[in-house]
């Protein structure tokens, strides 16, 4: 059904130009979306950027949401990829205390146990960074928060489409929004 | 070439075929306007009484020729008084470049005097907004700008020039470039390339061309919807061809007026809110409903689930974010109406739906009673029996908004020019003073209320000193009509705040500025002002005042199915 | 100038339009920007790097602070800050090249992802200059997409935001 509530993945390809960031962001502001990560990053190309939102809703919602991010000038490119035809990653750095050796100890190995490395370490804390979809970096901060987090930051989610597609991928929907831009 | 960084602004919009602009000077914008001082007699500047003013004849101006609109303004407030402007050319797709000035790059937000991040502001109602901070960019910058205004679905664009930028001392390179040329230069080259396109005219998807046709064959009961998008594209030559082959009902939303002769037997006349009967029971019973660059706005579709839930509804527009907006379509085809329509004129032949017609005009209702009473159809009859028939008819908003669209016969895109996506009260004579610079040679007409002519009818300070003839009729029902009417029907008559007994004498008001005034109560009164008002060329202001409880019929409430008629 | 700020805001619609809009206001390119909640749900980290030219982001900094969903702003110390950055990325891989690929992961530390006959999809994180290094070591492969998080960070030691 179309109301159904869903995670969805949005790749969006932008020309790196001022500005670019706050008329992506309004477009979810503007209907009162309310976006659970956005990640924005450098491609390839060193004039293109690469942003990625997740966000619940249902596919109406998405439907119209991407017509408009398709419109605006700056916008190469719009892909909806969902959790299972994708490969998602988020980042975490935690900060953790850790006064003792034997604590020290302790959450070297739960990391060890999730495939997370100590970046940095300090008299009386250590640096953990995490790698993984969201449910494994939230199992690992589970455990960490007994010992005393300190502070946490995250990338937010980048995906990439399984298989040989890209975001680059050509068809007759995206001639049409071109078309209706500017550039005859 | 190093010339002026101000020399390359109006170099290019020269290189545009610009000719006038529309605008306010201001601290930040100085250098320009020493540069435009120079430039006289190749660019005409009308000085309006406030930027609002600017932003709409600028708009008013490339709605009734076609071309691009430029308007200027100065930074901080002279930039923020534009807004509702670029709102309204924004909302009704018409192609303007707004020029602005902003502080130095020294002190850019650091809140100096009169300044506004107005590209910020400026960005959820334009196509695009450029920051110029570097003045090699502004050649490039100002060829883009005009191309994403004109092109596609047309809409305003925004220029921000730092101030630092304009300095008279600041030289950049520069070379002609012919309008042609610019696609394959700079920016815009890059822009083509990326959106994939070769450099031709990109054609509608053939396929979709061939099953529309395969569905205009099987239908018993067509119905045509012309919208904004056939006078934004001078497709009316197309539609009329399409329409008559078709021999289907059409129907002419506010923003299509103009897109079809309003005086053929085809056309229902309005559709929506305040559609016509035939409008609306077509829309209602059609078993192929076929929308030309329309969006099915919730003034004209009041229920999108019920909307001609008989038929297969089509949807031909450039913006493919239009396309299942608003209301779900079966089939959609993105392209130019003009080449659209000539595609499919191409491929269809002439059809003949006799019985079809004869049940949707059977609806049409009689013609109103005379009370003896000046009545609003009155008015518009006296000035079409006067004026010549091409006259250009601008409004305001609100009840002799909708009048004028019901009762004048628009034959050609550009002839009427109204705020109907935005709505903006006090739009008219702005828009009106623009209609009559781009088309000296027509009448034009600015029909307003007496709520709306309180908003910028400073203007008139413009129209006395620039002596552009526009004939202003108000409809003076001594209340903000279309609210009142709201509040006579559905808030039990309760009416907060929409009384304008305490307006100031119109007569007097238009004689204070240098124009002349009169103020008539009756059919040949009227008749008597309008033969003046078009023989003594000059601008003229007609007062004609009409009952209070005067409404806009028919009527469909807000949210309601647009057979359920709440006034007949 | 590059700088990395650090901003936690509280997690509502609308937010981070006003504050990359503070940064667009004075022609500021944002080149990194990543959000993610923290420890506290109703609070988002966000984390960017800005290229402010000659001009210093002091000014935006003190303007970010005076919006009212913005509960703190920092500007991390270049030299002692610990920034960390994922990339995923997707290179053509044909049977001759998929080994000397696998090869450069297994240097670099890198995982990689999904494998089709005719590409691969890598993922590393590591300091920004690593992943640099490595998207460029992989350009003669040919790139078919990247996407990468953008940097975030945080001080070096026992200090917290």
């Amino acid at each position: 059904m179309k109301n159904e509530q869903n995670a969805y993945i949005l790749s969006i390809l932008v020309e790196n130009t001022p500005g670019v960031l706050s008329q992506v962001a309004r477009l979810f502001s503007r209907k009162g979306y309310n976006i659970d990560s956005i990640a924005s990053g450098t491609t390839e190309d060193p004039l293109v950027t690469r942003i990625t939102i997740v966000i619940a809703g249902d596919e109406g919602m998405i439907t119209h949401i991407t017509a408009q991010l398709r419109k605006l000038l700056p916008v190469i490119s719009v892909k909806v990829l969902s959790t299972a035809n994708s490969v998602q990653r988020e980042l975490v750095l935690v900060k953790v205390r850790a006064e003792t050796r034997e604590k020290k100890d302790e959450i070297i190995q739960t990391a060890n146990v999730f495939r997370a490395s100590v970046v940095d370490m300090s008299r009386e804390t250590l640096t953990i960074a995490i790698i993984g979809d969201e449910g494994k970096a939230a199992a690992l901060l589970d455990l960490l928060r007994d010992l005393g987090i300190l502070e946490v930051v995250r990338t937010g989610t980048i995906a990439i489409e399984r298989g040989r597609n890209t975001i680059y991928d050509n068809n007759k929907e995206k001639g049409e929004f071109n078309y209706g831009k500017n550039v005859l | 070439m190093k010339i002026r960084a101000t020399q390359a602004i109006l170099e290019c919009l020269l290189e545009q075929g610009v000719d006038t602009i529309f605008g306010y000077p201001g601290g930040t914008i100085l250098n320009v306007y020493d540069e435009l001082y120079r430039y006289q007699d190749k660019l005409r500047h009308i000085l309006t009484a406030h930027e609002q003013g600017a932003a709409h004849a600028a708009d008013g101006y490339a709605r009734s020729t076609g071309k691009v609109g430029v308007c200027f303004a100065t930074s901080g407030p002279g930039a923020t008084n534009l807004t509702t402007g670029i709102a309204t050319a924004y909302m009704d797709s018409s192609p303007v470049v707004f020029i602005t000035c902003n502080v130095g790059e020294k002190v850019l937000g650091k809140d100096a005097f009169q300044e506004v991040d107005i590209t910020g502001i400026a960005s959820p109602i334009t196509k695009a907004t450029y920051l110029v901070r570097d003045p090699n960019d502004i050649p490039d910058i100002i060829r883009e700008a005009f191309a994403v205004a004109a092109m596609g679905r047309p809409g305003p664009v925004l220029i921000d020039f730092l101030k630092n930028v304009t300095a008279l001392d600041v030289m950049v390179d520069y070379e002609y470039l012919p309008k042609t040329e610019h696609p394959f230069h700079g920016r815009l080259a890059k822009l083509k390339k990326r959106s994939g396109w070769d450099l031709k005219t990109p054609e509608p998807n053939a396929d979709d061309v061939d099953q529309l046709v395969r569905m205009i064959g099987a239908s018993q009961k067509p119905f045509l919807i012309c919208g904004g998008g056939v006078v934004r594209s001078r497709a009316h030559r197309e539609f009329l061809e399409f329409a008559q082959r078709m021999d289907a009902p059409v129907a002419i939303t506010a923003m299509g007026g103009g897109g079809f002769p309003g005086g053929h037997p085809l056309t229902t006349g309005m559709l929506g809110m305040h559609g016509s009967r035939p409008s609306n029971i077509a829309c209602d019973t059609c078993d192929l409903l076929i929308a030309v660059g329309c969006r099915f706005s919730d003034r004209v579709a009041t229920v999108p689930e019920t909307f001609a839930h008989q038929a297969k509804i089509v949807h031909i527009d450039i913006d493919r974010a239009e396309i299942d907006k608003n209301v779900q379509t079966d089939h959609h085809i993105v392209g130019d109406a003009k080449r659209v329509l000539q595609l499919l004129n191409a491929r269809i032949s002439q059809a003949d739906h006799t019985e079809w017609k004869q049940f949707v005009f059977s609806h049409r209702a009689p013609p109103a009673q005379g009370t003896g009473l000046l009545t609003p159809c009155d008015i518009i009859g006296t000035i079409r029996n006067t004026a010549p028939g091409d006259s250009i008819v601008v409004t305001d908003v609100g009840q002799h908004q909708m009048w004028s669209i019901q009762y004048f016969h628009f034959d050609y895109p550009g002839q009427l020019i109204t705020s109907g996506g935005f709505g903006t009260m006090g739009f008219g004579l702005g828009a009106a003073i623009g209609a009559k610079m781009g088309n000296p040679g027509k009448v034009v007409l600015h029909m307003t209320g007496d709520g709306c002519f309180r908003m910028n009818g400073q203007e008139l300070a413009t129209v006395s000193h620039y002596d552009i003839p526009i004939i202003t009729v108000i409809f003076n029902n001594h209340t903000l009509g279309m609210v009142h009417q709201w509040q006579n029907l559905l808030y039990g008559g309760r009416f907060s705040q929409t009384d304008l007994n305490f307006a100031p004498d119109f007569v007097k008001l238009a004689e204070a500025y240098g124009i002349r005034g009169r103020r008539v109560t009756t059919r040949a009164e009227m008749e008597g002002a309008m033969h003046d008002a078009l023989s003594c060329g000059h601008a003229c202001v007609i007062e004609c005042i009409i009952d209070t409880d005067e409404t806009v019929r028919p009527m469909v409430s807000a949210g309601k199915p647009l057979t359920d008629f709440l006034l007949d | 100038m590059k700088q990395t700020i650090s901003v936690l805001v509280e997690n509502q619609a609308g937010v981070l339009n006003r504050i990359t809009g503070l940064f667009s206001r004075r022609a500021f390119n944002i080149e990194s920007l990543a959000v993610g909640v923290t420890d506290d749900k109703s609070v988002s980290r966000i984390t960017i790097i800005v290229d402010s030219g000659n001009n210093v982001v002091e000014q935006v900094e003190k303007q970010l602070n005076k919006l009212v969903d913005v509960i703190k702003v920092r500007t991390l110390e270049e030299k002692n800050l610990i920034g960390r950055e994922l990339i995923i990325i997707k290179v053509s891989a044909t049977t001759k090249t998929r080994q000397d690929i696998s090869n450069l992961c297994q240097i670099m530390g890198a995982r990689i992802d999904d494998i089709t006959s005719t590409s691969m999809t890598l993922e590393l994180s590591d300091t920004p200059d690593r992943v640099d290094l490595f998207e460029s070591l992989l350009r003669p492969f040919s790139i078919l997409e990247v996407a990468r998080t953008g940097v975030i960070a945080v001080q070096k030691g026992s200090g917290k935001i």
